[in-house]
């Protein structure tokens, strides 16, 4: 069994100190223990930005993507060995403006991928400036005069957008943050956990004691219904997303169960060869 | 050597007529080589289909025609001056008229009325392929047993109103025209021989070197490959994704080649431009990856059914940075083909992504090739160095050095799952650990690295292709579909009395100095033939130092149709005459 210290690397981080993602990665961590994973089995995509840097801290299969194709790299990975534990992580701006169009098309095909976007509702690489989930108004360099466009609502994109999984956690609440992301690994099919990650150096206005005291924790509330998608949705529009928990669960068949002709092994320890018989079923399909 | 010719509106069975009449003159025991024009619209719109049948193989276009079969006033209009006194059958429905200045035969039958006599309107196919095949001096036999075979599902009555239909175009022009037609077609050639386009061949070549994953976004004319593996990857346990655009096929398909299945994406220009910062990435974190791209008229939307050969650039060049690349160049089906499974070996080999240059009159033309040509259970699958566990455990290092700096530029790789292999992929530069690094030296030894390995692509296969004397006055150079027009070209030059070579190039990045240069010495002139606006493969040579401006020309076409060897071969006479005038 894999230990906590087996998915750490030697190397030091980058991210700046008292940063949101050290506890998204910390909880990742927990979560992969949590479900006996290894690191050889396990295979993670990184997106472009502050989060993208998380491969390098994390010990297992990684790959580092073009800015926003997290999702169909992972969809990639995971199609070509179905065997391995298949997570993608990216920021906002990597899953909600570029990786937009991805998203969406993750959520409706349902490979078996988990999905943590580390959210902090500013781009801090580029140093500063709006982010699709920026509240309207939000002040910095390219907005000088306030952000005039509204806010993405990724969660209710995602339950309206066809997700089998939705959730969202908070860096600072480990041991939820890690209990969904194991939920998430476990659902078999896409899981999206958006993941709240406050940026300590570009975002003076979503801070952590502005969290602290504005969101509100679904796992208090026992009358939270997350399998009805209806209750879901009433539920972000009535807390503007700001909530904490599993926001939303359904019974899910993974793309790669449904696939025609998919076979049980994995497609990269197959034998490609192909034989006699079935090249004479395919050249007799154009006669 | 026969051309012949329908046109009508789209969608009115101008394929369906072409198809059979190729499939069944191909079972025969003759070559054919047939191709359309046609829009980029469903229904409506004026549309021909053409065949050009021999007892020899074609692989080019033609402008002329022998036989014209007309649906319509408007084919009359547009394609009547190609018949230098060749058989002009109308349907006498919309009362043809013959333009002035037009040398031929008109024959008119009620092509329309008599396929309502079958029952449908939608049987004038069979009609015109019996009418034709009178005018051909075929016998109907063979058409009839194709019709059997393939309506036998549909019933007996279906057979029977088909094979009337065939039998009534037919004996209308036996009774009506006896005699109208001198046309030969030679003695047919045995053969087990196929129909098929480029794209099939290039989909059952991938088939046959492993592919077991496409991802791609429909565009013309890229998606037959889609199809045709939409059909046959699930038979070999695989399966086609279709994607929400280029960005996402490419990514998929790199997520694919670093868990270590083979995997391709097939697009055309505008597909290709958004697939560039995949490619950027694929080559800087050594990842194999196989792109198609069928190239047609550009830029922008340009003529999405129209012939073009102007993304050598942006196949070799394309994308930010100095990206490690390979392309590839098939000319013919058999080359499609092959290029379709090497493609999977080189990118494995040398841990690159590697693009496949088609063009449009290769991907879509049919054309017969003989079936022993297809031979994909006898492919060799080379995976390049993989690194297993065991020997993981032998070396007892701490951290998997997978971009290792090696003589050949080549490290071997762990496949995701291998103990102890873990390691970090990433478009960042990085040393040999895959840790980031922004270290001067390390970022000179691994571009290096990267770009060197690519020459060994020479060793793997034979870039350059010859045909003919070995020290001719005149070298035809093309690559893609323009090879078989050069080559007929040549045909007619050496029945001139002329000494002319041609030559393709199979691999177009990296380039073949070496064989090229030593190829083209002896020539006396060396003509490269393209289908652009800006000498893109000229450029090339150019800018690869094998461009010699005393003995180097250009020929291009860039209008959207393909080279006629006619034209080629007015295109040389010049450079052969000045020789004739020298010696």
């Amino acid at each position: 069994m894999a230990t906590l210290q087996d998915f750490k690397t030697s190397e030091k981080s980058w991210w700046c100190p008292g940063c949101g993602d050290f506890g998204v990665l910390a909880a990742m961590q927990k979560a992969l223990v949590a479900v006996g994973a290894e690191p050889s089995t396990t295979a993670i995509v990184a997106g472009i930005g502050c989060s993208g840097k998380l491969g390098n801290y994390i010990n297992s299969y990684n790959i580092h993507v073009t800015h926003g194709r997290t999702l169909p790299a992972a969809m990639g990975i995971k199609l070509a060995n179905r065997d391995l534990l298949v997570l993608a992580a990216g920021g906002d701006g990597d899953a909600y403006a570029i990786g937009m169009g991805h998203f969406m098309h993750a959520l409706r095909r349902n490979v078996n991928v988990t999905y943590i976007v580390m959210d902090n509702h500013v781009y801090g690489l580029t140093k500063g400036q709006a982010s699709p989930t920026s509240e309207s108004g939000f002040q910095t360099k390219t907005t000088p005069n306030g952000s005039i466009d509204r806010p993405v609502h990724p969660l209710m994109l995602a339950v309206s957008g066809g997700a089998t999984f939705v959730a969202q956690g908070f860096s600072s609440w480990q041991p939820q943050l890690a209990r969904l992301i194991q939920q998430g690994i476990e659902h078999p099919g896409f899981a999206l956990i958006n993941v709240i990650s406050p940026c300590v150096t570009y975002n003076k206005v979503n801070t952590y004691d502005w969290y602290k005291k504005t969101l509100v924790n679904l796992d208090d509330d026992s009358t939270y219904d997350a399998h009805t998608r209806s209750t879901a949705l009433a539920r972000l529009d009535a807390t503007e997303e700001l909530v904490t928990g599993l926001i939303y669960q359904e019974e899910s068949v993974p793309y790669e169960d449904q696939v025609p002709g998919f076979r049980n092994t994995a497609l990269v320890n197959q034998d490609w060869q192909v034989d006699d018989k079935t090249w004479n079923t395919i050249m007799a399909s154009l006669e | 050597m026969v051309a012949w010719k329908i046109g009508g509106e789209q969608g009115e069975g101008i394929d369906s007529t072409g198809d059979v009449l190729s499939t069944v003159l191909s079972r025969m025991g003759y070559f054919v080589y047939g191709y359309k024009l046609f829009s980029s619209r469903i229904k409506g719109g004026h549309t021909t289909y053409k065949v050009r049948i021999a007892s020899r193989p074609v692989e080019a276009a033609t402008e002329v025609s022998d036989i014209l079969v007309a649906l319509n006033q408007e084919t009359i209009n547009q394609h009547a001056f190609e018949l230098n006194g060749g058989l002009l059958l109308a349907d006498s429905a919309f009362h043809p008229v013959m333009p002035d200045r037009v040398s031929a035969t008109l024959v008119t039958l009620p092509l329309t009325q008599i396929a309502k006599t079958h029952g449908s309107v939608v049987m004038r196919n069979m009609v015109s392929v019996g009418a034709s095949v009178a005018l051909l001096n075929l016998s109907p036999d063979p058409f009839l047993d194709y019709v059997e075979a393939k309506f036998s599902r549909k019933g007996a009555s279906i057979v029977t109103a088909n094979q009337e239909a065939v039998m009534d175009g037919y004996n209308r022009v036996r009774d009506e025209y006896a005699g109208i037609s001198q046309l030969t077609l030679g003695r047919p050639v045995t053969g087990d021989r196929l129909v098929l386009t480029g794209n099939d061949a290039l989909a059952l070549g991938a088939i046959a070197g492993g592919c077991r994953l496409m991802c791609g976004y429909p565009i013309t004319p890229a998606t037959d490959i889609m199809e045709a593996l939409s059909k046959w990857l699930p038979l070999v346990g695989g399966t086609v994704v279709q994607m929400e655009d280029e960005l996402a096929s490419m990514s998929a398909c790199i997520g694919a080649g670093y868990a270590g299945v083979r995997a391709m994406t097939a697009t055309s220009g505008p597909g290709f431009s958004l697939m560039q910062e995949g490619l950027g990435l694929a080559g800087m974190a050594e990842i194999p990856v196989v792109v198609v791209d069928t190239q047609r008229s550009g830029p922008s939307t340009g003529m999405p059914t129209k012939q073009e050969q102007s993304d050598l650039m942006a196949m070799i060049n394309g994308g930010h940075g100095d990206g490690p690349r390979v392309v590839l160049a098939p000319s013919s089906l058999e080359e499609s083909f092959e290029d379709g499974w090497q493609a999977f070996n080189v990118a494995d080999q040398l841990q690159t992504p590697v693009v496949i240059a088609t063009d449009l009159s290769l991907a879509l033309w049919s054309q017969s090739i003989d079936r022993d040509k297809l031979d994909g259970p006898r492919v060799a699958i080379e995976r390049g160095p993989l690194v297993s566990a065991d020997e993981l455990g032998q070396r007892g290092q701490e951290v998997f050095h997978r971009y290792a700096i090696t003589n050949d530029g080549i490290s071997p790789r762990t496949l995701p799952g291998t103990i102890n292999g873990q390691y970090l992929a990433t478009g960042v530069e990085h040393q040999p650990s895959g840790k980031v690094s922004e270290d001067p030296t390390n970022r000179a030894r691994m571009m290096e690295k990267r770009l060197a390995k690519l020459a060994l692509i020479h060793s793997l296969r034979q870039s350059i292709k010859w045909e003919g004397p070995q020290n001719p006055d005149l070298v035809l150079l093309a690559i893609g579909s323009t090879v078989g027009a050069i080559r007929e070209a040549q045909s007619v030059l050496l029945g001139e009395g002329h000494s002319v070579a041609i030559s393709w190039l199979r691999t177009l990045s990296p380039f073949p100095i070496e064989e090229f240069t030593k190829r083209v010495a002896g020539a006396g002139h060396v003509l490269v033939v393209e289908q652009n606006a800006t000498a893109q493969l000229a450029q090339l040579m150019r800018a690869q130092g094998v461009w010699d401006a005393h003995r180097f020309d250009s020929l291009l076409k860039y209008d959207g149709v393909q080279f006629f060897p006619s034209e080629i071969v007015d295109g040389a006479h010049p450079f052969l005459a000045t020789y004739a005038e020298v010696q």
